[in-house]
Formats: C-alpha cells, structure tokens, sequence
C-alpha cells in the first residue's frame, strides 16, 4: 500500500479515481434531490412539453408565431429574435467599429479625441445600464401623433421607429434576410486570407445582388409607406422600442470593444511594411487597403469574433426591458409550465451551440492565417 | 579604464530642425490643419460639436432643476435635465433598502474594500500574503454589513446599492482568481480526467450567457440541493457570477502559462522541485505578472457585468435605482438618474482600465531584455 501511495503513476490515478467517484456522488445525489423536489411539487419530467401549446403570445416574432403554436416552436421564436437582433448589432458594432478605430488614428487631432471619448465612454459603463438607458430615451420621445420625422416616410416616436417597407411581408423578410447574408458574405470575403484578383469583384457582387433584389422587389411587390390614421400608423414597418433599445445597446457598446481592437491591429503592423509601401509609390489607398488591413486582419479577427460572440450572449439582456428573445421567453415558459430545468437546459445548448459555430469559424479563420514559424 | 572614443569626442552642435517652424502655432497648424481637406473637417466638426456642447450645457446645467423640493418644476414646460431626481434619491440608490441610521456602517464597508483594491495593485505588495488581506477585509465587511458583536444584527437581503455592487465584485474577485488558477492549471494537466473536467467547466460558463448562468444559481441550483437547504439569495448570485469570472479568467491564466518560456519548467524540473513547489515558486509568479494587464480587464468586465444580478431581483447600485424611480412622482425623470449612475461605474472603470495601461508599460520595462 505505502509503494502505491509512493509510485506517481498510481498516486495520479487515485486521485482522479477520487475525484471522478466524487463528482458522481454528487451528480446522483443532486438528481436525485430535484426528482423528489420535482415530484413533490407535482410537476413532469422530460421532454414531452415540446410538442405541447405554449399558450401565451410574443409581443414580437421574426418568423410565424401565435399563442396556438407549440413550446419548441416558441424557443425557435425565441431564437430567432436573438439572432435578428445580434444579427443587426453585428453590422452596427462593425460598421461603426470600424470608422471609430480609423479615426482614432487620424492625424486630425480633434477627430481621433472625439473617437477615444466615444470608446471610452461606452466601454467603461455596464452595457445593462445603456440598454435600460436607451430604452428610456425611446420611451421619452414624443408620442405616435407627434411622430418625429427623421427624413422621407421615417418616423420616430414613443412606440418605435416606422420606416416604409416592401407591402408583402414574405417578400420582406426574404430581402431582409438576403440584405444581411450579403452583408457577411461581403466581410467574410474581405477577411479571407491570400490574394485574390476577385475579392474585389466578390465583394461588389455580395453587396451588389441584395441591392438589386430589393429594387427589383419594390418594382414587383411595391412599397407601402406609413401614414399616420388615428392613433396609429398603417402600412410600412414598425420597429419595437424593444427591438431598438437592444439594437443600439448592444451594437454601441460592442463598437467601442471593436473600435480598440481596430484600432491595435492597425497599430500592430510593421511600420517598414508601410514604409516599404510609401517608397514604392503606392497611393494611400493602396497603402491602406493593400498593405495595411490584410496584415491587421489577422491580429484582429480573433478578438473580434470574441466579441460577436458576447454581444449574442448578452442579447439575452433583452429581458430586461422585455424584448422576446431566447433567455426571455425561455424564462416565461419555464414559469408557465415549471418544467425549469427542461427549458434552462434546452437554452443553453441553443446558446452554446451558437457560440461553438462562430468560434469554429473563428478557429478556421486562425489556423489559416497564422504565421507558421521555423 | 579609459572612457570610448566617442564619449570624449568634442560635442557637435545641434542642427536646425529640417522644416517647418517649431512653435505652438506649428504645432496647431500639424495637429488640427495638416491639409486643406483636414482643415476642412476640423472646422465642421468643431462647428458641430459646438453646436452640440452648447445644447448639452443648455440643458444639464443652464436649464436644470437641481432642488428636489419641487418635482412639479421639473416638468415644467422648456426644463432642462432634472438632477434633482439624484438629489432626492441618491440615499436609496447608494445604500438600497439598508436601514437609514447604518448607512455608515455600509459606507464605510465600501471604503474598506477599495482600499483593498488600491493595495492590491501596486506592485510593491504582490505577494502570496494579499491573500490575509482579502480575508481580513471581507471579514471585516460582513461584520459591518451583517452586524453582531456590538452592532445591529441586519441580513443579506437589507444590502442593496452601491455595498452590495462592491461586495459582489470583491466577492467575485477574490474567490474567482483562486478558481481561475485551479482551472488553468487543471486544463494543463497531465491527468486526462483532471483535464476533462476543468475543460469542460471553461467551456460551458464561457459558451453561456452571465443571465443564463445567473438563473441556473438561482433557480436550478436549489432543486439541485435538496428539501431544507436554503442558500442566501446573495450567495446564489455570487456562485454564478465566480463560477463565470472563473471560466473567463481561467482563460487568461492559461495564457500566460502558455507564455512563459518552455525552459523555466525544463529549469524547475531539472533542480527536482515537485509539482506544487515548482508552480508557486517559480511558474505562477511569472506567469501571473505577465496577464495583469488582461485581468485587469476582466476584473472591470466582471464589476460592471455585477449590474446583470438587478435581472434577477437582487437590489444592486442598478436594481436600487430602478427600484427608486418607481416612485411616481419621479417616474418621468429615469434618463437623468440612470446618466448618473453610469457616471458612477465610470469612474471606477476608467480609474480601473487606466491602470492597466499604467501597469502593461511597467511590467513591459521590467522584463529582462533578450539581448544576450
């Protein structure tokens, strides 16, 4: 026995024997406290509520939902808004990441001191606090028949913002939806590793295709605008308070994690790699777009993808102020039904899935990029 | 020893500069007009933010009621900012439901665990005793927060505010770093059981949202433990939260173990340390300097990620002023507090981040250079 406890090996698996054995007990015991807790309280196990009506509407839903439908299809629901409206914080948090860590390095002093207060101040404040706070601005605004009007059929007020949109609503969601994938496919192509005479061209087309269809659908369809009748507006597109107080919650705060990581992949380039460009005559632009991003892509992209990666997690930041996404309406049906357990586990997996897919993606994008050494 | 050549050489007199003349108007003339394009959009910016600063002091200080004497004033018809709504509540928004005639003994907590915070980041006391320290000061905390010996006895669920916002992020801290290192150095193990379980752990809290593991702790982690055990709102909080922080930080550690040279192991190995003497004397010192910088930053993250608990029900610095602009009379003036309070988180956040910045470039001079 004393050689055992001596031998390192045999000490090693001891210990994880120990461990695993211990865990277990655990494990079981903590079943086995919530099947009795489950049972006293007379509620059900198991997956069966799935199939069964959710019975309570969404106050909002991107895909077909009515309180008819069943649990699962409520979760899709549920993830769908989440996607939509990371989806949309995606495109703002880079858009304007972007441009901010641009101006941060801009020779205009005036320019890069605006962009470092911006950075500063989304980025040292709780991203809760912003989302309640722009919720609050939106509810502030004048009511419906006061509408602010922010240009053309635009409109603004205390139930959301009302802009003019194409009259079928399928045809809207497809060029929604294409609008969107052409927009990653357009980065996606921009971040690919290599040269490519077509990133250009591949980059135009993505842009370019969404675009078209739009137009072509406003030709076909026809584009209903909004006028104000009564106390409401009909026709167009309403976009909730909810929907945009989480959009600029998310997509500002994150513009200023993106804008610092922006702006120190730019910095991290090699200044001969652009003095070298400098001397062989290549005009700024080429500097910049030729020389300077390629290189920084690669020190960017990683903590970028990080930060998608939290902005969709903390969508869930949305039941807050009552916008239906997944850890929202997952809350709700875990009270509506008790099946507590069930729902927490099946959001989880929804949410772990969805970050494992984009950092996956991150992974691919870094193993291709990396600068083997000798 | 005779000195090199070139330091006795006779001085060669400093050349004019190659152009441009120095001087502050230069120097105004490089920074704001370098080109007649970037001139250009100083001056539209600068008319813009004009334009714009002049709107704001319009109405945060020029037009803004600063006396909670009257609410009615607020509303009045072209009123600025209503500051008055911090003035009437700040009690509640900083101290939450805390009985009135304790509210030092809550202050005086939060002082404690700043100071601890300050102490902690200077170099000078890194060392394995700051350990005492933390022990001592949260001791010390409860015993202010909780009563007993000499004080009125109050519970958990009196904290509310700005203490309890500062004690979860302490709690966090101090109780996420220890679990921090226990994962790093479990996911570099030899063990594959021991490597499993700690991977796993990082992956699950880093791949689900600070909500989601919130409403674990606190909804599923008590059918989990069974008929008669009741575990303190605040407590289940605070697991979720270190649980989370653990994860993330665990991440960080790892990192700097991956850093550290391969010869410093190959070194300790070599002089015979066992395991737990090599890491404590000779890995984690070094490997630990390196991701301060980068805990830092979680540690800000983690404090203003302490917010998330207001969704939960628990009466924070945010779940307080929520709490207090219920009152009615109040209702219509939540921008102003909630400007405030954000104002609050950034002082401490930016106090917080600049340290890191101060703290990268020392340790980047201390490092011995790789000059051979």
């Amino acid at each position: 026995m004393r050689r055992l406890l001596h031998n390192r090996r045999a000490r090693s698996w001891i210990f994880q024997g120990l461990l695993v054995g211990g865990l277990l007990l655990v494990a079981v015991a903590a079943v086995h406290n919530a099947r009795t807790a489950l049972e006293a309280r007379g509620i059900a196990t198991g997956f069966d509520f799935l199939a069964a009506p959710a019975g309570f509407a969404l106050s909002e839903s991107v895909i077909a939902y009515d309180a008819d439908a069943s649990v699962g299809r409520a979760f899709l629901a549920g993830l769908a808004n989440t996607l939509s409206v990371s989806l949309g914080a995606i495109v703002l948090a880079t858009v304007l990441g972007v441009l901010v860590g641009l101006a941060r390095l801009s020779r205009n002093r005036l320019l890069s001191g605006l962009a470092g207060l911006y950075v500063e101040v989304f980025r040292n404040t709780p991203q809760l606090i912003q989302i309640i706070f722009w919720y609050a601005v939106v509810i502030a605004l004048p009511t419906i028949r006061n509408a602010v009007v922010l240009g053309g059929d635009i409109y603004i007020s205390n139930r959301g913002l009302i802009l003019p949109w194409l009259a079928d609503p399928v045809a809207g969601t497809l060029v929604a939806g294409a609008l969107s994938l052409g927009f990653i496919a357009a980065v996606v192509v921009l971040c690919l590793p290599g040269r490519h005479r077509w990133r250009g061209r591949a980059i135009a087309v993505a842009l370019a295709v969404p675009l078209a269809l739009l137009v072509l659908s406003i030709g076909l369809v026809g584009l209903s605008r909004p006028a104000l009748q009564g106390f409401n507006f009909v026709g167009g597109v309403a976009v909730s308070p909810e929907f945009l107080a989480l959009f600029l919650g998310l997509g500002l705060y994150i513009a200023s994690f993106i804008a610092e990581i922006v702006r120190a992949g730019l910095a991290s380039v090699d200044r001969g790699q652009i003095e070298a460009a400098v001397a062989l005559g290549l005009p700024a632009g080429k500097v910049l777009f030729s020389v300077r991003i390629p290189q920084a892509l690669r020190v960017i992209v990683p903590p970028a993808a990080a930060q998608y990666i939290s902005l969709i997690k903390n969508s869930s930041l949305g039941v807050a102020i009552g916008y239906p996404e997944l850890f929202n309406v997952s809350n709700s049906l875990a009270s509506l039904t008790g099946q507590a357990i069930e729902c927490v586990a099946i959001m989880g997996v929804l949410y772990l899935l969805t970050a494992m897919a984009l950092s996956a993606l991150a992974n691919g994008y870094n193993r291709m990029t990396v600068i083997t050494e000798r | 020893m005779t000195d090199p050549a070139h330091l006795t050489a006779p001085v060669v007199p400093a050349r004019r500069p190659p152009h441009g003349a120095p001087g502050p108007l230069a120097r105004l003339k490089a920074t704001y007009f370098p080109t007649p394009l970037q001139g250009l959009l100083t001056v539209v910016l600068g008319a813009l933010l004009v334009v714009l600063l002049a709107r704001l002091a319009d109405w945060a200080v020029v037009g803004a009621v600063w006396s909670p004497a009257d609410p009615a004033a607020c509303s009045a018809d072209g009123a600025g900012a209503c500051w008055a709504v911090v003035a009437e509540k700040h009690r509640v928004m900083f101290f939450g439901a805390f009985p009135y005639e304790e509210h030092w003994r809550a202050a005086l907590a939060c002082l404690l665990i700043i100071a601890a915070f300050v102490v902690s980041a200077l170099p000078r006391c890194w060392s394995p005793h700051l350990a005492w320290l933390w022990i001592a000061t949260l001791a010390l905390a409860l015993w202010l927060m909780l009563g007993g010996a000499g004080l009125a006895e109050l519970s958990t669920s009196d904290w509310g505010g700005l203490p309890l916002t500062l004690l979860l992020s302490a709690g966090t801290v101090s109780l996420g770093l220890p679990l921090a290192l226990v994962l790093a150095l479990g996911r570099n193990s030899t063990m594959p059981a021991v490597r499993l379980i700690c991977i796993g752990t990082i992956e699950l809290f880093r791949g689900l949202p600070l909500l989601a593991v919130l409403f674990m702790a606190s909804l599923i982690l008590p059918l989990f433990l069974g008929e008669g055990v009741t575990v303190d709102k605040f407590v289940r909080a605070l697991v979720g939260m270190v649980l989370f922080f653990g994860a993330y930080a665990a991440e960080i550690v790892r990192g700097g173990l991956q850093a550290l040279p391969k010869g410093q192991y190959e070194a300790a190995m070599s002089l015979g340390l066992p395991y737990w003497p090599m890491m404590i004397t000779v890995i984690l010192p070094q490997a630990l300097r390196i991701v301060v910088p980068a805990l830092v930053n979680d540690i800000i993250r983690a404090f203003k990620n302490t917010s998330f608990v207001a969704v939960i029900g628990l009466f924070d610095f945010l779940g307080a002023t929520k709490a207090s602009l219920q009152d009615p009379l109040w209702v219509r003036h939540t921008l102003e507090a909630y400007l405030f309070i954000m104002a609050v988180y950034f002082a401490f956040c930016w106090a917080m981040s600049r340290y890191a910045l101060w703290i990268e470039r020392r340790i980047d001079t201390d490092r011995p250079s790789h000059a051979p």
